[in-house]
């Protein structure tokens, strides 16, 4: 992660500021002066009150742990659950390892379908994050450009982006989410209906959380509009869609990283229950919120595991990644230190 | 201030018109009405004479205008499913839910109030500190879950209380109540916490923020200087100053404790209105998910309506600032 905008521009800048009269003047040479970014990371305010904060280092660690297994799932997980041919009714029901019964062989015990428990919960954990991840980059896409123009532009087209905002905000984003999942999946016919699940899901929770950047991003847009910069780059001739994306942008970049790790765990908790109620993704490329729902069945005839362990794995995923957009919303809010 | 209320009345038509318009399009646009209604063998001249009596021929201005009044009337058509008129079945299912979002409120706030004054005034200790873990956990767990929890422990592991249903009900002026028998206070139990947890940890920590705030507050100095009980400052002046935002929190999550309750009905099976809600969705039953968009955009409209209207009549300062808001 590297370091946002804000804090790093009163960082260490200093002794690249050109040589104050009396120094002995030591010429550039090379890289060896100039700190490399890993160092500029090292040295900066937000790695400092990271390495203050143990139960963040763990939320982190446990984050990219996740993210990692999310990644290498068809390298590193012990079955392929949706490979049909190596899964095996006999092995079907077996309970974790620590259990009378258990074996090494399936260390969270198995499925119905003979499905090894921690193999579905690794490729589940890939699905989750991937809709998160996509419905995140979505709903901040399209509420960073209706922030910026709504911003920018003003007037009535300012007004009408941030009625539809304030009428979007009245209602829970879950339930538009369902609204909007339940209507496609309504227009689309049967067979289309499974394999563009995923992309549906990701469009219903991007369009249910786009409220929120485009109300940051635009009142970033209000105050960084009457700076100096944006007044020069104007004089200089250039254009309004340039001054925009080129230079207005990265200054309010801050608050929507903030938004985002947080919305990830939302996002993430939206495609889950979304997938319990039955409306998201399809068993067959289950997802932990898929999971939990056919493992739901089994709760009342003692199979515990079988939705236990995917929603354990659900509660610390999202856990650590609030944690961290708890530490990160006050590591980058000079207010509150 | 009878201009802010004209224009916020004028507001909310205006939303609950979009939303009507919305709906409509679903219910119009969504799969045929009239191929949802027919068998296969109806011939198409009786298709086309089933269209022009259900006025689906007209123009879609008159359409629109025939929907909005019947809805106003609450006349939402027959279920596609059930091949039942909608608002009945709605009606039926109302009691279920509003027993169950009351129950959860009342939960959260007389469990939330107490453990937010308790941190607030004991930042440090060992309790306070397992309450905001508590919290934490809460607003991170996603519904469904703590659902599954409570139910895997409860009704599962030590079998004292009911997974799923209502239980008895008993029918007092039409009002079918689970709140009179035993197994019906039973069966609520589950839910409401399941359903409330969220809502609980939201009150807690807004109590204990405003708690914080208003001990450093010049008047609770003043309290203390003049010698009042410990007691007297924390409840009679302190507590009394955090309830007005508590009071709105509260107000406003009523309609999200409404639109959650689709997902504990489900966990548990609870027959209420968001089950049939979701029911409908999975089924594409468009006239039950119009009518439940619009009656829950009538909630929302008319709450926040409500929550506005008290706070400008509360605090004069808000007055000041809407009058050169827009």
């Amino acid at each position: 992660m590297t370091t946002p905008t804000q804090p790093s521009s009163n960082t260490p800048q200093a002794p690249l500021a050109g040589p104050t009269p009396g120094a002995p003047h030591v010429p550039p040479s090379g890289p060896a002066r100039e700190p490399g970014i890993i160092a500029r990371a090292l040295d900066s305010d937000i790695w400092y009150s990271f390495t203050r904060s143990p139960l963040t280092m763990v939320a982190a660690f446990v984050t990219f742990a996740f993210f990692a297994v999310a990644l290498l799932a068809p390298v590193i997980a012990p079955q392929n659950p949706f490979d049909l041919a190596s899964l095996d009714l006999l092995d079907s029901l077996n309970p974790p390892v620590w259990t009378a019964d258990g074996s090494w062989r399936f260390v969270l015990g198995t499925d119905d379908q003979g499905r090894d428990m921690l193999s579905a919960i690794m490729f589940g954990s890939r699905i989750s994050l991937a809709v998160g991840f996509a419905s995140v980059a979505f709903a901040a896409v399209l509420g960073i450009a209706l922030g910026l123009l709504s911003g920018y532009a003003g007037g009535s087209i300012d007004s009408v982006i941030m009625r539809i905002a304030d009428v979007q905000l009245t209602f829970p984003a879950i339930l538009i989410a369902l609204l909007i999942d339940g209507t496609v999946s309504g227009l689309l016919p049967d067979v289309q209906r499974e394999q563009s699940a995923f992309w549906v899901l990701v469009v219903s929770i991007g369009l249910s959380f786009w409220v929120q950047y485009a109300r940051t991003v635009r009142s970033s847009v209000l105050v960084e509009k009457n700076k100096e910069y944006v007044q020069a780059a104007r004089l200089i001739g250039l254009s309004s869609l340039t001054i925009m994306i080129r230079h207005v942008l990265p200054n309010v970049l801050g608050p929507v990283l903030v938004i985002a790790t947080i919305n990830l765990a939302l996002a993430v908790i939206t495609e889950a229950t979304l997938s319990f109620l039955g409306v998201g993704i399809p068993p067959t490329q289950p997802s932990l919120g898929t999971l939990i729902r056919i493992g739901n069945n089994f709760l009342f005839s003692g199979e515990w595991w079988i939705t236990i362990f995917p929603g354990l794995a659900l509660a610390v995923l999202v856990l650590s990644v609030n944690l961290l957009g708890d530490w990160l919303r006050d590591a980058l809010n000079p207010k509150l230190r | 201030m009878l201009a802010f209320v004209v224009r916020r009345l004028l507001q909310s038509i205006i939303v609950m018109f979009a939303v009507g318009l919305i709906a409509f399009l679903l219910f119009r646009y969504v799969g045929d009405p009239v191929n949802q209604m027919v068998g296969i063998e109806t011939t198409p001249a009786e298709r086309e004479a089933l269209r022009e009596r259900l006025g689906l021929n007209d123009h879609i201005i008159v359409q629109f205008w025939r929907f909005i009044s019947s809805a106003a009337q609450f006349d939402f058509g027959t279920s596609y499913q059930f091949k039942q008129p909608v608002a009945g079945m709605i009606l039926d299912r109302l009691p279920a839910t509003l027993e169950l979002s009351i129950m959860s409120a009342l939960f959260a706030l007389f469990v939330g109030v107490p453990m937010g004054v308790y941190t607030g005034l004991n930042r440090q200790s060992w309790l306070s500190k397992v309450f905001l873990a508590v919290s934490l956990i809460g607003i991170s767990l996603p519904t469904f879950l703590i659902g599954i929890l409570l139910i895997f422990v409860f009704a599962v592991q030590l079998q004292v209380l009911p997974s799923f249903g209502r239980g008895e009900t008993v029918e007092v002026l039409g009002w079918s109540t689970g709140l009179l028998t035993i197994s019906g206070l039973k069966a609520l139990i589950l839910p409401s916490i399941t359903l409330g947890l969220f809502q609980m940890t939201l009150i807690m920590r807004l109590v204990r923020s405003e708690m914080l705030e208003v001990l450093r507050t010049d008047y609770i100095k003043f309290a203390r200087a003049r010698g009042l009980k410990a007691s007297a400052i924390n409840f009679g002046h302190a507590l009394k100053n955090t309830l007005v935002p508590v009071i709105t929190i509260t107000g406003l999550q009523l309609g999200s404790v409404i639109a959650f309750a689709i997902i504990t009905e489900t966990v548990f099976q609870w027959p209420g209105m968001g089950l049939l809600f979701l029911q409908s969705v999975q089924e594409v039953d468009i006239p039950i998910m119009a009518a439940y968009l619009l009656l829950i955009a009538f909630l929302f409209v008319v709450i926040n309506l409500i929550v506005d209207l008290l706070y400008v009549t509360v605090d004069p300062r808000i007055r000041i600032d809407t009058s050169q808001k827009m």
